[in-house]
């Protein structure tokens, strides 16, 4: 039987046994009528005009896919093809979705949108989304993540938006979710939630997917316009899992390796990392089922990664199913190895990658060696490393 | 039928509505809960809902997150609250409900957790993150050892969602009584008053009105418009400030004592 690996999820938002729905029944009304909402606009031909439109003169897409020569060159094996979201508007593949969101909000006719983030990318983009569409915005930042990224804070506030610190439990990205979560069960009747990542309740891992997969669709067209022939493997950093799921699922009906990277941190024995897959085990939290990283009690575990991007205790619903069916690969990267390709990219590309891509760029260069000089790798830019910069330097012991 | 049914039963037949405490478990530890409980009964307490602390607690404000951290700072888990369940069953017979998140019972296995919280001597389970929708799991062994499943309804849910969640509940079930999260403010209002009737009157299960009922006048309040008023936040803050519980519940009791418009 051939298995419909790109027919996930359910109507009730099932990727095999994850995903669902695991909130507070105050929120169900509103989850449906996302949905709905979500479902009628897929067929709305002006709104995808519109949103097509915003894809290429506000974001800048299509995005570049770059023949990286000299890494190539360097490594000595697979040809390694960049997607450049890095060269998305405000710096990541995280405009996709946030534009995406706050243009169906306001359809929906909500007037105020409200959004998680952990290093500031997602708050950014949502404030960028807000301010287009001109929708009142908060977004929830915890404590510990609004110290490190003040720069962000900052441009969130330029934006238009309000940042709000949390201030309760871990003080990081899981306690934004959570108290973006309250105030969606508060406020649920004027505000939208712009998820940020292919996680949560449904229909969020669908519709995140969904909006995201521009990338790969981008992705396949050029990569068979430059070499007349699809890729052997595809490589890209999962945290919730967006910009991944992003580039896979376009070419899930082909047969190409694909492998998502994780956050090693110091290594899994270490206990410090994100490697969902490797070091947890099948969980509900935040709004769906999936991979978690739990002690012996079901209490939800620290986490930690050099990128706060990948600093998150469970994984998309929709990467539990395709490892599941032997579709995607997972595996982890530590934090020495991500700072390694973060710097190696820089000197022989003059890209500074973000230090969750760079996860992925130092995947590819294990996997280019592998494979011979005939093959093909195409691996997610995600971000831009700018915002990282203050912290590779405080890790280098270097004050600037 | 259970111990929650019996409870609402006699409420019901002397026109009196159930006080239904909520305390967390293990807050500052488990040996005071075992005191606290017993004194709620002493104050007039009907049913006890005892919480379970959870790492992420979602549908919880402030007050009961804090409760939460300091519980589980205390080592206090699943395990250890069912054998204080066990341990309070030689003494009473107070309706027991455990209140916690999805994924302690998940990860304790849910059929075997039903199994040992019926052992235990617990009745019901009330699990904010958990719709009826996801819930055969629960449902199925819960229908046959005999432990009520108390589901959640708000003011936003439509006709679709009551039908979903009455048909799931038994025991009773548990009317958010605002958009929010525990401790926040109460309001009432007509259209909450219609659909409580509604819920009431076509599901012909008791309903107990939570969140956000934090003083006698407010308990009093809500009573009219239901079978049992849940109080929360308001008792945990006592326990925080290390202040005496009894006398408080014994004045939400006589607030909604003195409500006997049963409809």
């Amino acid at each position: 039987m051939k298995k419909q690996f790109f027919n996930v999820p359910d109507s009730s938002g099932h990727f095999g046994q994850y995903g669902g729905r695991f909130v507070p029944e105050t929120l169900m009304p509103a989850l449906i009528e996302l949905e709905e909402a979500y479902l009628n606009l897929k067929k709305d031909k002006t709104f995808l005009r519109k949103l097509k439109e915003l894809q290429k003169d506000f974001i800048g897409r299509a995005t570049p896919l770059y023949f990286a020569e000299n890494l190539t060159q360097k490594i000595g094996g697979a040809k390694i093809y960049l997607k450049r979201e890095d060269l998305c508007h405000t710096g990541a593949h995280k405009i996709n979705n946030a534009l995406a969101q706050a243009l169906l909000a306001k359809k929906m006719g909500k007037t105020r949108v409200i959004a998680e983030t952990g290093a500031g990318q997602h708050g950014v983009a949502t404030a960028t989304g807000a301010a287009l569409a001109g929708l009142e915005c908060d977004v929830y930042m915890g404590a510990e993540d609004v110290r490190r990224q003040s720069l962000n804070v900052f441009r969130m506030k330029l934006l238009g938006a309000k940042v709000i610190e949390v201030t309760l439990g871990s003080k990081t990205l899981k306690d934004a979710i959570n108290e973006a979560l309250r105030d969606w069960t508060t406020n649920v009747r004027n505000t939208h939630y712009v998820m940020g990542t292919a996680f949560g309740p449904h229909p969020y891992p669908m519709m995140v997917r969904n909006f995201q997969s521009v990338i790969g669709q981008e992705a396949r067209r050029q990569i068979l316009q430059k070499e007349k022939r699809l890729p052997d493997c595809l490589i890209a950093c999962v945290g919730g899992g967006s910009n991944s799921i992003g580039l896979f699922h376009p070419f899930l009906k082909d047969n190409i390796k694909m492998i998502g990277v994780e956050a090693g941190g110091l290594g899994v024995k270490s206990g410090k990392h994100a490697a969902r897959f490797a070091g947890g085990s099948l969980g509900v939290f935040q709004g769906c089922k999936s991979y978690l990283l739990q002690d012996d009690d079901g209490n939800v575990l620290g986490t930690h990664s050099v990128s706060a991007g990948l600093d998150y205790a469970s994984v998309g619903p929709e990467h539990a199913y395709l490892r599941d069916m032997h579709k995607v690969e997972y595996t982890s990267v530590k934090d020495n190895e991500a700072l390694k390709a973060f710097e190696l990219l820089s000197r022989t590309e003059g890209i500074i990658p973000a230090l969750e891509s760079s996860h992925a760029i130092a995947q590819g260069i294990k996997t280019a060696k592998k494979l011979g000089n005939k093959s093909i790798i195409i691996i997610n830019l995600s971000g831009r490393g700018d915002k990282d910069v203050q912290e590779v330097a405080k890790i280098k012991g270097i004050s600037l | 039928m259970s111990r929650i049914s019996k409870a609402f039963s006699h409420l019901h037949e002397t026109g009196s509505k159930a006080l239904i405490p909520y305390i967390m478990a293990g807050d500052p530890s488990l040996e005071a809960t075992k005191k606290y409980i017993s004194d709620l009964e002493a104050a007039g307490a009907d049913i006890i809902e005892l919480g379970v602390p959870f790492s992420d607690p979602l549908a919880d404000g402030p007050t009961i997150q804090r409760a939460s951290e300091r519980a589980l700072k205390h080592g206090t888990t699943l395990k250890k609250v069912l054998a204080l369940v066990t341990e309070i069953r030689k003494t009473s017979e107070i309706p027991i409900i455990l209140m916690t998140y999805y994924n302690l019972i998940f990860h304790y296995g849910v059929r075997t957790f039903v199994q040992d919280a019926v052992k235990a001597g617990v009745d019901g389970v009330i699990i904010p993150d958990l719709i009826p929708d996801e819930a055969d799991e629960l449902i199925v062994p819960a229908r046959k050892y005999g432990l009520d499943t108390i589901f959640l309804l708000a003011p936003t849910s439509t006709k679709d969602r009551i039908a979903i969640a009455t048909k799931a509940a038994t025991g009773f079930i548990y009317y958010v009584s605002m958009t929010g999260i525990t401790g926040s403010r109460l309001t009432t209002g007509k259209a909450m008053r219609d659909t409580l009737n509604s819920i009431r009157k076509d599901a012909g299960k008791p309903v107990a009105i939570g969140f956000g009922v934090s003083t006698p006048d407010e308990a009093a309040k809500v009573a009219v418009l239901a079978d049992g008023v849940i109080v929360g936040s308001a008792i945990v803050k006592r326990i925080a400030e290390g202040k005496d519980i009894k006398k408080f519940v014994r004045s939400l009791k006589n607030a909604i004592s003195k409500n006997r418009a049963v409809k």
